[in-house]
């Protein structure tokens, strides 16, 4: 069996009285996407955030490519090529989709221009953005120097996720990329899900949308309580099942219960 | 015509494909990319009227560039509240900062006997110092900008106040004792043009402000924090940093306008000044940049302070009273604020 390129094991988080993550497990397998649904407040959000680095757990490991890891911020884990698409998006409004694609990690000009006068290196940057986002068949993007409020939802959710996927080398963690979004925006954006997956990038996607899970996920990872409930593979079980498993109606059978 | 989109984009690589192509949405595009062609409009515009009114009195090298001397102090100061209300902040302690910057500069030469040099760098240290303290309260303690300031002007006159002991250092003496510390005030003539190291000085600021905030990380840090601070801190912007150093950088101009300022009155006058910060803001709003943050150019900036200085020199040559020079600005404040929200629309 192949190991798990991001491992967690009894992660804790208390916010005062509240227990969001009551000694949860997480595996994410190498090329898959994992989604992961739950109830409100079950503590999805939780999950991502201790291991992005945006929370730091009290308790529990984490293991990425069989390296132990601790993060302390959402840089940290960004190095390590985990990167996070949040459902704000974290976009600056006012700024080009290449300034946005760049932010925090913008590329000087080289030489004196870019050593002593700090100069960014627009074309650089435009040229890297353009091909990130021809890439993913965002096409219809053409002028990388527009304001991003001038986008779409859709187009800002596909910039966002073309961020991800530029720089996320080892796993791209999407929360709920399809919320705000049309049925032709949704579309879209499942599409670039699959579109990054087939680069052999495994993805993490929270999502309410059933039937937006079982048609692009390998695997679900139902979160409840806190803790992983059980994983269940969507051509085994009907959409139904995942919601009743979810909330408790039913319990899963012995085999996927997770110790 | 220009509703016909095969007209309108065969020649055009790409705009967007959204079918806004009327004339009003390309010009509220335009605007929305080049945020300083309102007040840049303005600008000419007025100078045209007043030139037409007022023939060569008003269109001469000598009259303009006397106007360029007379909003040296507001450019300055202006460039300074530009950069804090970019990040969505305001600073009402500039005027303050720059007058104590300006009596530190004295007092530690005359009254402490300090080398004038030691004099200047300690007043522009004070003055970066105060600004990083506004920042700090601003970001880590994460006190409204509004409240700060409005604290830190009454703290700030108060020390100036109290520390100068409302003593003013005469001209005569500076010029014969410490003549660098009116080197802003020193006057070249290039035909009837006449510039003082003062008016170039802001200009050189404006551009060099202008190259940072378009071409540097830190330039585009400082959009994204007022932009949206949560956005700018998920995407790997260090907010914190970012918020000090423009309130340190805003302290920092506002002691170089401190200097300017005894170049331009020849004293050290505890009581001058004292409404920089309002005329800062004005320049800032006039010259289109957003109160909300994020938005605006610092060229605007210079447009908007200079169209303040052409409207009072300009009706001071026509000889009407003064009080419509602020009744014209009042018109235009609220003018520039209308055109803002309505940029501010292609977002919706």
């Amino acid at each position: 069996m192949t190991e798990p390129l991001l491992k967690a094991r009894g992660l804790v988080k208390r916010y005062g009285r509240v227990t969001a993550l009551d000694h949860c497990d997480f595996d994410l397998m190498p090329g898959e996407i994992l989604a992961v649904i739950g109830d409100n407040g079950a503590g999805k959000s939780s999950l991502i955030k201790a291991l992005s680095g945006a929370v730091v757990p009290d308790a529990g490991e984490v293991w990425l490519d069989g390296r132990k890891v601790r993060f302390t911020a959402p840089t940290q884990g960004r190095e390590a090529g985990i990167e996070t698409v949040y459902q704000t998006l974290a976009m600056s409004p006012a700024l080009s989709i290449a300034d946005n694609i760049f932010m925090g990690r913008e590329i000087r000009r080289p030489g004196i221009m870019g050593s002593v006068f700090r100069m960014l290196d627009r074309p650089a940057m435009e040229k890297f953005a353009r091909e990130k986002l021809s890439e993913l068949g965002l096409m219809t993007i053409q002028n990388i120097n527009q304001a991003v409020e001038t986008l779409s939802g859709g187009q800002r959710q596909g910039v966002a996720v073309a961020r991800a996927a530029a720089f996320g080398s080892r796993v791209i963690i999407l929360d709920e990329p399809t919320a705000a979004l049309g049925v032709k925006e949704s579309r879209r954006v499942l599409d670039l899900i699959q579109d990054v997956r087939a680069r052999g990038i495994p993805i993490i996607l929270i999502s309410h949308n059933m039937p937006h899970v079982f048609e692009v996920a390998d695997r679900v990872h139902v979160h409840r309580l806190g803790r992983r409930h059980c994983v269940i593979d969507p051509k085994d079980y009907t959409m139904s099942d995942a919601v009743a498993f979810m909330t408790g109606a039913k319990e899963p059978p012995e085999a996927l219960l997770s110790a | 015509m220009t509703d016909n989109p095969t007209t309108a984009t065969a020649d055009r690589v790409a705009e967007f494909d959204q079918g806004r192509k009327g004339f009003v949405h390309q010009v509220q595009h335009r605007l929305h990319v080049t945020p300083a062609l309102v007040p840049l409009i303005v600008l000419v515009g007025s100078i045209a009227v007043f030139g037409a009114l007022l023939g060569n009195k008003f269109f001469s090298p000598f009259a303009l560039t006397l106007i360029l001397q007379q909003v040296q102090i507001v450019g300055i100061v202006g460039a300074a509240q530009a950069l804090v209300i970019l990040t969505a902040g305001i600073d009402l302690s500039v005027g303050a900062i720059m007058v104590l910057s300006s009596v530190i500069m004295g007092q530690f030469t005359f009254r402490y006997g300090l080398p004038v040099e030691v004099a200047v760098v300690s007043g522009l240290a004070i003055g970066t110092a105060i600004g990083a303290f506004n920042g700090w309260l601003v970001s880590a303690m994460k006190l409204p900008p509004f409240i700060v300031t409005l604290g830190m002007w009454q703290i700030v006159l108060a020390a100036n106040f109290l520390y100068s002991a409302n003593e003013t250092i005469r001209s005569q003496e500076i010029a014969s004792e410490a003549p660098l510390l009116q080197i802003f005030g020193t006057t070249f003539k290039i035909g009837g043009a006449v510039f003082t190291v003062g008016a170039i000085f802001m200009i050189v600021l404006t551009l060099i402000l202008a190259y940072v905030l378009r071409h540097t990380a830190w330039g585009r840090h400082v959009y994204a924090v007022g932009d949206d601070p949560e956005a700018a801190e998920l995407s790997g912007v260090n907010v914190r940093a970012t918020l000090i150093s423009v309130y340190a950088l805003s302290g920092l101009i506002c002691a170089f306008a401190g200097w300017a300022l005894i170049g331009r009155i020849g004293s050290v006058s505890p009581t001058s000044g004292q409404l920089a910060n309002i005329d800062s803001i004005t320049a800032v709003v006039i010259g289109g940049i957003s109160l909300f943050g994020g938005r605006g150019s610092i060229m605007g900036m210079l447009f908007g302070a200079v169209i303040v200085g052409v409207f009072s020199l300009g009706l001071r040559l026509m000889g009407a009273d003064a009080q419509w020079t602020y009744l014209l600005i009042g018109v235009l404040i609220i003018f520039a604020v209308a055109i803002d929200q309505w940029i501010r629309k292609v977002s919706a």
